[in-house]
């Protein structure tokens, strides 16, 4: 059975550490940065656990700052 | 009508065929004393079925000016008109205007004020006019019409001036010219310009973005205080030019004049029965009407105190422009100003009076 | 299959909006004004209306949203864009016109002239952002700042005797007849977001066929203003903000034709 597979590419610059794409995430793939900052100070966005991403585009949807591209292909 | 033909009508009505006439794209307006002619006109006239002018009577003055900030940052020729009250509704959106370098014309048929104030004649809104109105360093260009065809002829004049500059323009008028009839020949029709047209000329304007330019934003919004300055600068560097190009006035029997009186509008043709009144009885006075208030004729004005005994500014007013001429005058010759209020036209008589009593005889 | 592979083989299913700048946006984060600035990027795209859309910006905290969105832009006086966009779309009636507004804009200083582009079927859309607060200000309180509610100017709360009530202005346009299409969305989460989207698209699209004037209320989230995180924002718009203001389709004149 063919599986969707996903992957997101956040700017980090451009992130302003909401939180809401963390929320949005039903697979809980995504989590805030605890030891580094961006340039403005802000703890960023990033995809915490490798292999898990379905490319649902939820986390995107909610981005206010449009951080977030979603990439998504068809796993044979 | 059309053609060139000589008709009769009052002065509200005049501009109301000149703005079809002069390819005028919008007008949006909203009824008070003693200017409702125009809209009235406009709206009988119905000239969106002929040239395709839109016209509006809005739900008040407030709507009707930021309408027209709205059709101005599209580059069309759109104006308004009111009388004072509502013209000091509209200050916001005049500021907004001149801060955004937009062009437009700006009707206001003068009644006497403070606050509500009367609905008969006045020429008290000068300083507002002329000094500002609204907030901030601007300047309106204002036309002061003293005949019905002067309405007319100075509706486009004033559409000419205001593009040429991307600056707001008032056609200042009173009560008296708003309302009394004259024969007049309306001028020429001129086609509106087409969409095409206004984006090649107004490479500014929010026509829609284009292909092949960035995005047109209009705004008189700077939070940066160094480039505030800068856009500030620039729009005091641009009225300089007016001041320098713009000035308008006319000269009547000034030339062996010994006593000038200076009025505008209305009380210019007051003045002038006043003149021959005085003539008579051997008074040598001339009259100057600026018909720029601003840019102001102040060199004329300095002219004539270095030659006349005296300047009288009759004014419908309790005595506005009656600063601008002494600022000029420099106190190289007595200044003196008279007027009625209430709405009480003065009599040729009453300033021939005070001609002599404040000016000869002191 | 990794990461990289993904990104590189993959299809890129969702990106920042073309028409959305690069510049930093100056909102607050988890600012609810970024969604919607997204959405309505999406629907000009959509629409294929990007050389013939005039955007009219608010005074708010919007103000700026001319820096973010690449049309061209008027920036009106405070309350005064429905008067801008009124006269623009008659001016221009093949262009797409849109106000974007917030409460204070739109449903306090700029009542009239809101209520009038309404009244009058103007073929404009409203946005209009509802997170009965003042923002841009300092969290001031709002015509739609609800009961109890606390702010910099009501800071024991709005009460009913000192302050009147928060005010339903998506209804009143629904009982205008010149109103098309009024309805309430939301952003806080994706299927919101999909329906707000559709809204915003079925508003231009009303606006753009000549059947009247728009409003898309979003109820939004003030984090800053509500003081408290994103997250919390949200939990308590929904907990508070929709039982008085209950997002759905208020009027639809389009659904009631088919």
């Amino acid at each position: 059975m063919a599986k969707i597979r996903g992957a997101v590419v956040i700017d980090r610059e451009r992130c302003k550490g909401c939180n809401l794409c963390v929320v949005a995430c039903p697979l809980d793939v995504l989590a805030l940065s605890t030891k580094e900052v961006n340039r403005k100070g802000y703890n960023f966005a990033y995809e915490a656990r490798d292999g898990v991403c379905t490319g649902c585009t939820s986390c995107a949807l909610v981005c206010p700052d449009g951080c977030i591209s979603v990439y998504r292909i068809k796993e044979e | 009508m059309s053609g060139n033909e000589t008709t009769l009508m009052k002065g509200n009505e005049a501009i109301a065929h000149a703005a079809i006439r002069c390819g005028c794209d919008g007008y949006f307006g909203y009824p008070i004393t003693p200017q409702s002619e125009i809209l009235e006109t406009l709206a009988a006239e119905k000239p969106w079925e002929t040239t395709g002018m839109v016209v509006l009577q809005a739900e008040s003055e407030l709507a009707a000016i930021n309408m027209v900030y709205g059709g101005a940052c599209t580059g069309k020729r759109v104006m308004t008109s009111s009388s004072s009250p509502g013209i000091s509704l509209m200050q916001e959106g005049i500021s907004y205007m001149a801060g955004a370098e937009l062009p437009g014309l700006i009707v206001n048929v003068m009644r006497g004020g403070p606050g509500l104030g009367t609905i008969q004649p006045s020429q008290s809104d000068y300083f507002q006019s002329c000094k500002g109105g609204g907030h901030g360093d601007y300047r309106l260009i204002v036309l002061a019409p003293a005949s019905v065809q002067e309405m007319a002829d100075f509706t486009d004049l004033a559409f000419e001036l205001s593009f040429r500059y991307r600056n707001p323009a008032m056609i200042l008028a009173d009560g008296i010219i708003g309302q009394m009839m004259e024969k007049l020949i309306l001028p020429p029709f001129k086609p509106r310009r087409s969409e095409e047209q206004i984006i090649a000329e107004c490479p500014w304007a929010t026509t829609g973005r284009t292909a092949g330019r960035g995005p047109n934003i209009i705004t008189s919004l700077e939070l940066r205080p160094e480039e505030m300055e800068v856009i500030n600068r620039r729009i005091q560097t641009k009225y300089k030019v007016i001041e320098e190009k713009e000035v308008r006035f006319e000269s009547y029997l000034l030339d062996d004049a010994e006593y000038a009186i200076v009025a505008f509008g209305s009380a210019a043709r007051i003045a002038k029965k006043s003149i021959l009144a005085a003539r008579e009885k051997g008074i040598r006075a001339g009259l100057l009407r600026p018909v720029t208030l601003w840019p102001f004729p102040s060199e004329e004005v300095r002219a004539l105190s270095r030659r006349v005994k005296g300047i009288l500014s009759l004014e419908i007013n309790a005595g506005q422009m009656v600063e601008d001429i002494a600022l000029a005058a420099q106190g190289r010759i007595p200044v003196r100003h008279f007027g009625r209020l209430g709405g009480i036209i003065p009599t040729p008589d009453e300033v021939v009076e005070v001609l002599e009593s404040e000016l000869v005889k002191s | 299959m990794d990461r990289e592979y993904i990104i590189r083989h993959g299809r890129r299913v969702y990106g920042k909006p073309a028409l959305m700048n690069d510049v930093p946006m100056h909102y607050c984060p988890g600012c609810s004004h970024g969604v919607v600035h997204k959405l309505i990027c999406e629907a000009v795209e959509e629409m294929g209306m990007t050389e013939k859309t005039i955007a009219i910006s608010p005074v708010g905290c919007a103000v700026f949203a001319y820096k973010y969105i690449d049309l061209d832009w008027q920036e009106a006086a405070h309350g005064r864009a429905p008067a801008l966009a009124c006269a623009v779309k008659r001016l221009w009636p093949d262009r797409l016109v849109f106000t974007y507004q917030g409460d204070g804009d739109l449903a306090c200083i700029g009542t009239a002239e809101t209520i009038h582009a309404l009244s009058r079927a103007d073929n404009i859309a409203i946005i209009f952002i509802n997170n009965a607060i003042y923002g841009m200000t300092g969290g001031q309180m709002a015509p739609t700042t609800l009961y109890g509610m606390k702010t910099a100017t009501c800071p024991s709360g709005r009460q009913t005797d000192l302050h009147g009530h928060p005010l339903r202005i998506t209804e009143l346009a629904a009982a205008l007849e010149g109103t098309c299409y009024v309805t309430r969305q939301s952003v806080d989460t994706p299927a919101a977001i999909n329906k707000a989207k559709k809204a915003i698209l079925k508003a231009f699209g009303y606006s753009m066929q000549g059947r009247g004037a728009s409003l898309v209320e979003i109820v939004s989230a003030c984090s800053s203003g509500w003081k408290m995180s994103p997250e919390k924002a949200n939990l308590w718009m929904r907990e508070h903000m929709f039982s008085y203001f209950p997002p759905g389709d208020l009027k639809d004149t389009g659904r009631e034709v088919q």
